[in-house]
């Protein structure tokens, strides 16, 4: 019943949303080069994976996105908790954080792509650099927000410093960490697609452009534009089970 | 300063209880026998070995339970043991021992946020015996729970202090709670705290409510609050 009561909403909002496309689609009269209805982007991308088409693409792209994040979100951590730890390194680190935060993504990717060629290390790098900073504020919000009776019961029990780490300071701040690996992972399909655009021959950010230009295939551009939020949605309900699993036997 | 020329010796076994006025620094002066701070001069000594920093002859029990949210009660009280290296059966073996001493047998992986308030805070006193420590230092430990629970949990302590023969601190600031459970109840007063008064407690043990000498117990609580307000008076 619960199920039930879960799932019915996704389905009906799925529904309206094909409704209002197809709504559109015949009202404005569009060719599908503009705007392909529904059934035909759906008859496209079934199509498109069953011939081979999308899987390489798609492969390159998760490939990227799993690096870029994993790399960023590490290394997130790591100044994160220097940030909420030491004031030294927040007055050192903050001002450069926050103005390559300010620089957009789509300003770097060229200079980046021209750095590192085509190939995986510009683009994780990319995904890397977009993850960073969502997942580092929230480490350091989390840290500096963990309850210092925690704190000193740790010291009471003589805890190392890396246990006080692991045991103590991670796991409480972990709602918060995951909170921001939950945005950063959808950011990263953004530094993904942003990465194969300023250069890359392989990639959902590389397909959509050759549907677009040379093999002028709209609803294969559509049908790219639906895997690429698949895989979205997809990471990001992963980031949130991993986020269940781990924190939702607290309260 | 919290504390000031402050010189209380503790027999080894006994149960000493600190009353105060609020910032006479009961807290710290628990909190420098525990070697959470360090005193700026003087010393403190546990037998023939001073303190000199977070102690392993020491469990404290805080004023806030303190669990970690995220383990099961037995993954709790077995923290300290998990800290100094003790590898898991054995440290969940001895975690479950103290569950039964604290009477918490059947709560094992219980949350903390599954348990009540009294329940939790006898998780923080097994947590605090698990080490077998030569001194349980006590920091206002049962004043957020109701007043039954108190007296329940109060007594419960005497059992295991029986069992155990740990030397115990416990700060308060109830007057019958330190006459109940203590030899001697030391006074401290307003800020910089100072000893005003070591009133012993002749009470016969084992103590319970009922079996109490009722003029005894009121005449030390007396004793107690005379000097608690001749102090509260002077700093007026």
């Amino acid at each position: 019943m619960r199920t039930v009561r879960a799932v019915v909403p996704v389905v009906g909002a799925a529904i309206v949303f094909l409704g209002f496309w197809k709504l559109v689609v015949i009202v404005g009269d569009y060719p599908p080069f503009i705007l392909p209805a529904p059934e035909v982007v759906a008859d496209r991308f079934v199509g498109a994976w069953a011939e081979g088409v999308m899987t390489p693409h798609a492969l390159t792209t998760l490939a990227e996105i799993v690096l870029g994040f994993g790399a960023g979100a590490a290394s997130a951590l790591l100044i994160g908790y220097l940030l909420a730890r030491s004031r030294l390194a927040e007055r050192l680190l903050s001002p450069y954080l926050v103005a390559a935060q300010a620089t957009p993504i789509l300003a770097l990717a060229p200079l980046i792509a021209l750095w590192f060629g085509s190939g995986l290390t510009g683009k994780v790098l990319i995904c890397a650099l977009i993850v960073f900073f969502p997942v580092a504020v929230s480490t350091m919000v989390g840290i500096r927000s963990v309850d210092r009776g925690l704190l000193e019961l740790g010291q009471s029990l003589r805890a190392t410093r890396w246990q006080v780490v692991t045991k103590l300071e991670i796991p409480a701040a972990l709602p918060q960490i995951l909170g921001g690996m939950r945005v950063g992972v959808t950011l990263a399909v953004v530094g993904a697609i942003v990465g194969e655009w300023a250069g890359g021959d392989q990639g959902l950010g590389v397909l959509i452009n050759l549907a677009r230009g040379s093999l002028f295939d709209i609803p294969l551009m559509f049908a790219t534009l639906l895997t690429i939020a698949l895989i979205g949605v997809a990471l990001y309900l992963f980031v949130l089970l991993v986020e269940r699993r781990l924190i939702g036997a607290r309260a | 300063m919290a504390v000031e020329s402050v010189s209380i010796d503790v027999p080894d076994g006994s149960i000493v209880a600190i009353v105060g006025p609020n910032g006479s620094g009961k807290s710290t002066l628990l909190r420098l026998i525990g070697g959470l701070l360090l005193p700026d001069s003087g010393e403190i000594r546990i037998g023939d070995r001073p303190v000199e920093g977070a102690d392993a002859r020491v469990g404290i029990v805080f004023q806030e339970p303190r669990l970690l949210p995220w383990r099961d009660v037995v993954g709790n009280v077995a923290l300290p043991l998990e800290l100094a290296g003790m590898p898991g059966p054995a440290r969940e073996r001895r975690a479950r021992e103290l569950l039964g001493l604290v009477g918490l047998e059947g709560f094992d992986g219980a949350r903390p946020h599954q348990l009540s308030g009294g329940m939790r805070q006898r998780a923080a006193v097994a947590r605090a015996l698990v080490r077998e420590p030569g001194v349980l230092l006590l920091d206002e430990p049962f004043s957020a729970l109701d007043a039954l629970t108190r007296e329940r949990l109060d007594l419960e302590l005497l059992r295991l202090w029986e069992r155990t023969a740990t030397t115990i601190v416990l700060v308060t600031h109830d007057i019958a709670e330190a006459v109940f459970l203590a030899d001697r109840v030391v006074v401290l007063s307003a800020r910089p705290g100072r000893v005003v008064a070591d009133i012993p407690v002749t009470l016969p043990r084992p103590r319970d409510r009922s079996g109490l000498d009722a003029a005894a117990f009121s005449a030390a609580a007396a004793a107690i609050r005379a000097r608690l307000e001749t102090d509260a008076e002077a700093v007026a």
